[in-house]
């Protein structure tokens, strides 16, 4: 007979958009789960569950990761940015913005992952033009096909920032 | 003011989707929630001889493993389980109905639990004992089986002695893949259950309406105790036109447990849904010496279930579109034990254009004509198979555009002769075409005295951008600014919509819009009349429009009176005003979008590594009521196109009916670095004749004739002719 015994939980902290959040997880839980179902935090999307898509992308202490590759117990004491906390105060981040005037998303599923992944991209610093946006980006899908417009939209908060 | 239909207007839910403010159907929550995992069959044919459940029960926060020996009651009819899209022959799949095994992947049991790691976990500890069958998944080694689908298009003239005596003949089959739609948002439903029984369902769905008539007759449920709601989809593109499996189990868990219930598929379940099936394309073509077509065939043989019959036209475009004297075209199916196919974007088109065009390109080969010059040859301003005129056609002037934009008549027509170092370079086109369809709608405005107004219907919005256009229209129609419309979609206890497809969804809706705000205006012109002393007193209605924020004289500038002292005066909070659009029919005219696609592949000469570096679609289709989203639609069926050609395939294990790669790691999609320039050109088509606004749908006429035009851009680049979709570079280096 098989094992049906259910993990303990254990106590963690993540600080999401600056905010410390205290909570009990299975280890096998994921950060994009514990986003989502625990904290309610349900910008951050899942597309695949297997990082294969990019959908679940955050940044963690800055550096973007797909979240539904990262076991939330990991991430104990992190730094975690969500969607939902690239806006400030009510005013829309440049990223944010660029993608409502290049009209880089159609469903908006995978939108949050992409405005994420794209925030991490420009703190690396490592795309300077269109091609590498573009490669530097390939692991953000869009089945809509925006993929022109979300490279306009981080060229043009590229030259803002 | 200045007008909204027509101009590049953002998206008005953008900010909602930027700031993960929109809420999927997953993403609703409920005191108690529950949450399901689907457990599959892992054999495609045969039954169910037992299911253990006892060990998964025992796992801490399970709460009931639901198969179809415990499940509660569903309907027994077939018609019980239609749906308005489900095919007229045949019979719905019920999930945990009963012992039948009808493809792999069948969902068989549903584990609910507290938390949906513990239902995962649990359905692991689930044991199933099968009687297996014989079974057959193979599209062409059951060829032969194949039975003819009635089809509306009928022969003209002696096809086979056309065949026979045609100076120059092109034959060929062209084979394309299984396709799976893959939006990027999990199919999923919330029910979240009220005391009483009541259920809210939020579901991943193209139709909200569907789905409540769909889930009342299922669970014989009166219309006031389901409702369900789908504000936002992240994409569906015909696979959630049908109520798919996710809503019966969720539903069928709420009820069982008197609980709000979740369930949301993975990634590889959503490969037992529907998909673009596999088709032989068999096209023939038979042209005189000057290369004018004499005669086209066309024969399809597709995939379908064993317990329904899905087909769509991939046949006829061609009768339709080119002067032929003689044709003819037919429609097979293949019954195989897999799930039924569905609507994938351009469904029967996307398939079946691209066989024709690229077969029209070897034809021009044959004929060593331009491919242009070869389709203005057999070129009609009339629809050839009714022999009727369309509303309107400017494909002529689509391949004219989009051939100046792309630089064709630069091009050297032999194969091999353009490159860049090391990469051949070849350039491809290919005509596209779909229906202009128009579905009643009903839509509800509620003008508040504050200038605001609200417009609801049940039509969703899939990313397509209807929240947007339907404001754009009511803006216009009312004279208010954009700002102060709201807009409500998909919840069916709203105005009257059908599923949104086939591209039907903007002309109707807008219309519906134009209906209801016609009556408002009515109303408040007379309202206006009737105010002591008013400027427009002794105007007739007619002569009275809505601008501004003002009712105004049509012909005398100046008289007016505000909307707010109008309803002001007439002790009036609101005026509320639903109204049924509805299309006369008019066979007299066909109604259709064309476009003309032009694209330019570079092949590595070594690797075989194909790249789309550029593609032009130059895109008729009347009026566009939006230039961003609508250039957005269009560019996004170009990346589509790009994926047909060059990477989407469902790969089957024949020795197991089993899907292999259902992920997207090994089925691959486009990524940002597939996808280079697209330009969209919408040429000018005005058509007064197919409806007020002169609009058609653009949803799938983007992704027409793009495949081909991609095929046609490898051969001229290679001298390869690859007939089997998708092009891989293991393809070019045989």
């Amino acid at each position: 007979m098989a094992d049906t015994t259910i993990p303990e939980r254990i106590p963690i902290n993540l600080v999401v958009n600056g905010e410390r959040r205290a909570l009990e997880v299975v280890p096998w839980t994921t950060l994009l789960d514990a986003l989502r179902d625990r904290l309610e935090l349900t910008g951050t999307k899942k597309g695949c569950d297997h990082g294969q898509c990019g959908a679940c992308t955050v940044l963690v202490d800055g550096r973007r990761v797909n979240s539904c590759l990262t076991l939330a117990v990991m991430k104990d004491g992190a730094e975690i940015t969500t969607i939902e906390g690239m806006a400030r105060d009510g005013t829309l981040h440049p990223l944010q913005q660029a993608f409502i005037d290049h009209d880089a998303f159609q469903c908006g599923y995978c939108t949050p992952g992409q405005i994420c992944s794209a925030a991490g991209l420009l703190a690396e610093g490592r795309a300077r033009d269109a091609d590498e946006i573009r490669e530097l980006m390939s692991g953000n899908l869009c089945r809509c096909g925006a993929y022109p417009n979300i490279v306009a939209a981080i060229e043009q908060a590229m030259s803002r920032s | 003011m200045k007008a909204y239909v027509g101009t590049a207007t953002s998206r008005v839910d953008g900010r909602a989707k930027v700031t993960g403010a929109a809420k999927y159907a997953g993403e609703f929550s409920a005191k108690g929630l529950a949450h399901g995992f689907v457990v599959e069959a892992a054999i495609p044919r045969g039954r169910i001889v037992r299911i253990d459940t006892h060990e998964a029960l025992k796992v801490a926060g399970v709460l009931e493993v639901l198969t179809h020996v415990n499940r509660p009651p569903l309907a027994d009819t077939d018609d019980a389980w239609k749906d308005e899209v489900a095919p007229e022959k045949g019979s719905t799949f019920r999930p945990v109905y009963d012992d039948r095994i009808k493809f792999n992947g069948q969902p068989i049991a549903l584990v609910v639990a507290e938390d949906w790691e513990t239902a995962k976990f649990a359905a692991t500890r689930l044991y199933v004992e099968y009687e297996e069958e014989a079974f057959a998944t193979d599209l062409e080694s059951e060829r032969d089986r194949a039975t003819e689908v009635e089809q509306p298009h009928k022969p003209r003239g002696d096809a086979a002695a056309a065949m026979t005596r045609a100076a120059v003949r092109h034959e060929a089959d062209y084979v394309l893949p299984n396709e799976h739609h893959n939006p990027m948002e999990l199919f999923a439903t919330t029910v979240v259950w009220d005391v009483g029984g009541k259920l809210a369902v939020h579901d991943k769905t193209q139709g909200v309406q569907n789905v409540h008539k769909f889930l009342c007759s299922v669970f014989g449920k009166k219309p006031d105790d389901i409702r369900v709601i789908s504000p936002y989809v992240g994409g569906a593109f015909g696979s959630a036109l049908r109520p798919q499996y996710q809503v019966v189990l969720a539903t069928l868990a709420a009820l069982a447990l008197k609980r709000s219930v979740r369930v949301v598929l993975t990634r590889q379940q959503m490969y037992g849904l529907g998909y673009r099936p596999m088709t032989i394309e068999r096209v023939a073509l038979g042209a005189k010496p000057d290369g004018t077509l004499d005669v086209v065939t066309h024969e399809a043989v597709a995939v379908t279930s064993r317990y329904e019959d899905f087909s769509r036209n991939d046949t006829g475009w061609a009768e339709q579109l080119y002067k032929s004297p003689n044709s003819r075209s037919s429609h097979k199916l293949v019954h195989l034990d897999v799930s039924t196919p569905s609507d994938m974007r351009a469904p029967g088109a996307a398939s079946g254009v691209c066989a024709l065009e690229c077969a029209m390109d070897e034809l021009a080969i044959a004929l060593k004509l331009d491919p242009i010059e070869l389709r203005l040859k057999c070129y009609s301003d009339r629809d050839q198979s009714d022999d009727v005129p369309y509303t309107s056609k400017q494909l002529r002037e689509c391949y004219a555009r989009g051939a100046e934009a792309f630089g064709w008549s630069r091009r050297d027509p032999a194969p091999r002769s353009m490159r860049d170092g090391k990469e051949l370079i070849g350039w491809g086109m290919a005509t596209g075409v779909w229906e202009a369809l128009q579905m009643p709608v009903a839509v509800r405005i509620v003008l508040t005295a504050n200038g605001h107004a609200e417009i609801s219907c049940a039509a969703s919005d899939v990313g397509t951008g209807t929240y947007t256009i339907v404001a754009q229209v009511a803006a216009d129609a009312l004279g208010l600014p954009i700002e102060n419309i709201s807009v409500r979609l998909a919840d069916s206890t709203l105005p009257q919509a059908p599923v949104e497809g086939g591209s039907w969804m903007a002309a109707s809706s807008a219309h519906a819009v134009l209906g209801a705000a016609e009556e408002i205006r009515r109303e408040l012109a007379g309202l206006a009349k009737a105010i002591p002393g008013s400027p427009l007193a002794e105007l007739d209605a007619a002569d009275v429009a809505l601008a501004d924020g003002m009712v105004a004289s049509r012909t005398r500038k100046g008289a007016a009176v505000s909307i707010a002292d109008v309803m002001r005066h007439s002790n009036l909070e609101r005026i509320e005003k639903e109204k049924l659009n509805e299309f006369a029919e008019d066979k007299s005219h066909a109604r259709n979008t064309h476009s003309a696609v032009f694209a330019e592949v570079k092949v590595d000469e070594e690797l075989g590594v194909i790249r789309v570096t550029r593609v032009v679609s130059a895109i008729a289709a009347g009026r566009i009521l939006n230039t961003k989203t609508g250039r957005s639609q269009i560019m996004g069926g170009v990346v589509w196109g790009i994926g047909m050609a060059l990477h989407e395939e469902t790969v089957m294990d024949h020795r197991f009916g089993r899907i292999m790669n259902p992920n997207f790691a090994e089925y691959h999609i486009p990524v940002n670095a597939d996808v280079h320039d697209i330009d969209v050109i919408f040429v000018d088509e005005p058509d007064e004749r197919i409806n007020k606004l002169g609009i058609k749908g653009i949803g799938e006429i983007g992704i027409v004739g793009v495949p081909a035009a991609i095929a046609n851009a490898v051969y001229h680049a290679t001298g390869k002719r690859i007939r089997r979709f998708p092009i891989t570079l293991d393809k070019l280096l045989e």
